[in-house]
């Protein structure tokens, strides 16, 4: 069904480095505008050049370790309440 | 004047169950042109106008049209209309009518003009729901009904204790702010709070909504939560404390999220965060938290309801839900890909999209109140968003590795659906007027400046490295997180199986020994009740009055504490 020359541009290996330099350009586009559109920080921090860069950024890898130290005390496996809940049914 | 009016939610509520005896092809156009019918209605509905009967002392308001309660009744139409047209194709008979029950009973709340009305619509969209959920026909399915009727009765209880204690206290009926004053209205407040999925009882929204079919999460993901966060609009606005429980919403939705592998569990923790938004607004209270919340509870429902169309689309398709079985998707179902990723887009309030024109406004109220706390937290949520839904959904779905699904676009009329939705997110992302006139304050607000356009993209861009480069850490396995539930399915259940071994260890003890324990019980009647037993001894009229007035005393305590 798929040949090498039906497959989706996506899929090759190749295009990954490709889509990565656009979204690099992207993410420098916005840093690079500041200089050139006009900002109205309402409180001081917003002030800082690149503020949203950094706190998006920042409080995402965050949040990522955040969800990563809990699921250390919370995780399990997806099974975990068929067994207890068939293990009832039998009662 | 009030005469010819018709209530939009009665006509859904009728109409479900009138659906429930039709077959076939009229079965077909019943569903489809009814809710429209009830949309049309809503949309007409003159602002300001009420329709009251008196009952016993009180006097009921069962319709009464304001700005806000018009902006919930054509939303919950809207929705009505646009699921009932992406759910032609599911073969329950019950789904739709209980889902017409259940969207009826939403707009009453919307329309409800005092307290009593809105609890009896509350508990008929208990009901509702329920059914919805039930119809999927799974195991999974009707103990997951179960749990999620006794949290809502459990709900409607503790709400219309508070009521009927707002009434005593201060013989109110009609709906209006409410002061937290006293327990009543904290009980008002506790079970309001419960149906919108607040802490500590957020739970029962991931553990009951994938549980319903493909069809049955797009109509559970409208109402339940946004009823509420109508209700709190219209008593609770600007408690401080509704700051705090929305923001604590936000970031559970959002952690939860990350570690979830159900796509459609994922999307069901997004509800909380959303809402979470929304009670923030709510708590800040000002005019433009309130139009910033009604706004986002609008468009909210018509993003996550396309999100939830996309994933029930792959459901329905590859009976597959857990994103470590899904991925490449996009191969060979661009159309469903491609509408799902607007919702994604619009859930992160990527500009030109609804999400923009809405939560930016409740951004801004904590902006214009100076409360930096509050609008950062805010801000790293909205990260977050992107972060949890609107890339993580797509990706793990759509894109990722290969999984070799090669499913078929699902049926036209659940593409249908999906266009009109999406057309809405991208329409109201360029043109927000027409939502804005529909909003209860009058708006003074810009969304389209290009410092806001520039930062959010730049917040959101940003978040979007962060998925990338943390990528490794965010692959899913065959894992869920505990919640709250595990108390309820857990916890409870282990105390009521070790209470229901001590009873019947009980038991046994008393059927061995029943002879024993009979006579010696039979003896001891018998002494009290012989001659000079406790029971017939003769006692002196002194003590005797003695003994009343001491009893008198204890009653008359009784009711003075």
């Amino acid at each position: 069904m798929r040949s090498e020359s039906s497959e989706h541009w996506l899929d090759r290996p190749s295009s990954i480095p490709k889509l990565w330099a656009g979204f690099i350009a992207a993410l420098a586009l916005t840093v690079l505008a500041e200089w050139v559109v006009a900002l109205y920080p309402h409180f001081d921090v917003e002030k800082l050049h690149a503020f949203n860069a950094l706190y998006g950024f920042g409080t995402c890898i965050l949040m990522i370790v955040l969800a990563k130290g809990l699921a250390l005390w919370l995780k399990r496996p997806d099974t975990y309440y068929q067994d207890t809940e068939s293990e009832n049914s039998h009662d | 004047m009030t005469e010819g009016l018709l209530h939009p939610g009665l006509i859904l509520i009728v109409g479900g169950l009138l659906l429930l005896g039709l077959q076939g092809k009229s079965r077909q156009v019943v569903s489809a042109l009814l809710p429209a019918l009830a949309l049309w209605v809503a949309v007409g509905l003159p602002v300001d106008v009420s329709w009251s009967v008196p009952f016993l002392d009180y006097q009921l308001t069962p319709f009464r049209v304001d700005k806000l309660s018009k902006l919930f009744a054509i939303i919950f139409t809207l929705m009505a209309t646009v699921g009932a047209i992406y759910s032609l194709r599911q073969n329950s008979r019950l789904e739709l009518p209980a889902a017409l029950l259940y969207a009826g009973s939403a707009v009453g709340v919307a329309l409800a003009g005092d307290w009593f009305t809105v609890f009896v619509y509350w508990e008929f969209m208990a009901v509702g729901s329920t059914l919805v959920i039930w119809s999927a026909g799974t195991s999974d399915a009707w103990r997951a009904a179960n749990r999620y009727a006794l949290m809502h009765l459990f709900g409607g209880v503790v709400f219309f204790a508070g009521v009927t204690g707002h009434v005593l206290q201060t013989g109110q009926l009609a709906v209006g702010h409410i002061a937290l004053d006293s327990g009543a209205h904290w009980l008002m407040l506790a079970g309001v709070l419960i149906n919108a999925g607040a802490p500590p009882f957020s739970a029962w929204l991931p553990d009951a909504y994938p549980e319903a079919s493909w069809s049955g999460m797009v109509f559970l993901s409208a109402f339940t939560t946004k009823t509420a966060v109508y209700t709190l609009i219209r008593g609770f606005a600007g408690h401080e404390v509704l700051i705090w429980v929305g923001l604590f919403m936000v970031f559970y939705g959002i952690v939860y999220a990350l570690l979830e592998n159900d796509m459609r569990r994922i999307l069901a923790y997004s509800i909380v965060n959303q809402v979470g938004f929304m009670i923030a607004g709510i708590g800040i209270g000002t005019e433009m938290a309130l139009n910033g919340a009604s706004a986002h509870a609008f468009t909210h429902i018509i993003y996550k309801a396309l999100l939830l169309m996309s994933a029930g689309s792959v459901l329905m398709m590859t009976g597959k839900r857990k994103c470590s079985e899904l991925g490449g998707l996009f191969h060979t179902m661009p159309w469903t890909t491609v509408l799902g990723t607007i919702g994604a887009l619009a859930i992160s309030s990527f500009p030109f999209t609804s999400g923009f024109v809405s939560k930016s406004m409740i951004s801004q109220a904590s902006a214009d109140g100076h409360l930096l706390g509050v609008w950062l937290l805010l801000t790293a949520a909205s990260a977050g968003v992107f972060l949890h839904a609107g890339i993580k959904f797509p990706w793990f779905v759509f894109f990722q590795k290969d999984s070799g699904l090669r499913p078929p676009e699902p049926p036209r009329s659940m593409i249908v659906a999906m266009v009109i939705l999406a057309a809405m997110c991208l329409g109201l992302g360029v043109w927000p007027e027409p939502l804005y006139a529909l909003l209860p304050h009058s708006v003074n607000y810009v969304p389209y400046t290009a410092s806001h356009v520039l930062t959010q993209t730049q917040l959101l861009l940003f978040s979007g490295l962060a998925f990338f480069v943390m990528l490794k850490y965010l692959k899913r396995t065959l894992t869920i997180t505990l919640d709250a539930d595990w108390l309820w399915r857990r916890a409870f259940s282990a105390i009521l199986r070790v209470a229901l071994m001590v009873w019947n260890a009980w038991l046994d003890w008393l059927s061995a020994r029943w002879e024993q324990v009979l006579t010696g019980l039979y003896g001891l009647m018998r002494n009290l009740g012989s001659g000079q037993g406790l029971l017939s001894r003769t006692v002196s009229v002194r003590s005797m009055s003695f003994a009343l007035i001491g009893v008198l005393a204890l009653q008359l305590l009784i009711f003075y504490f």
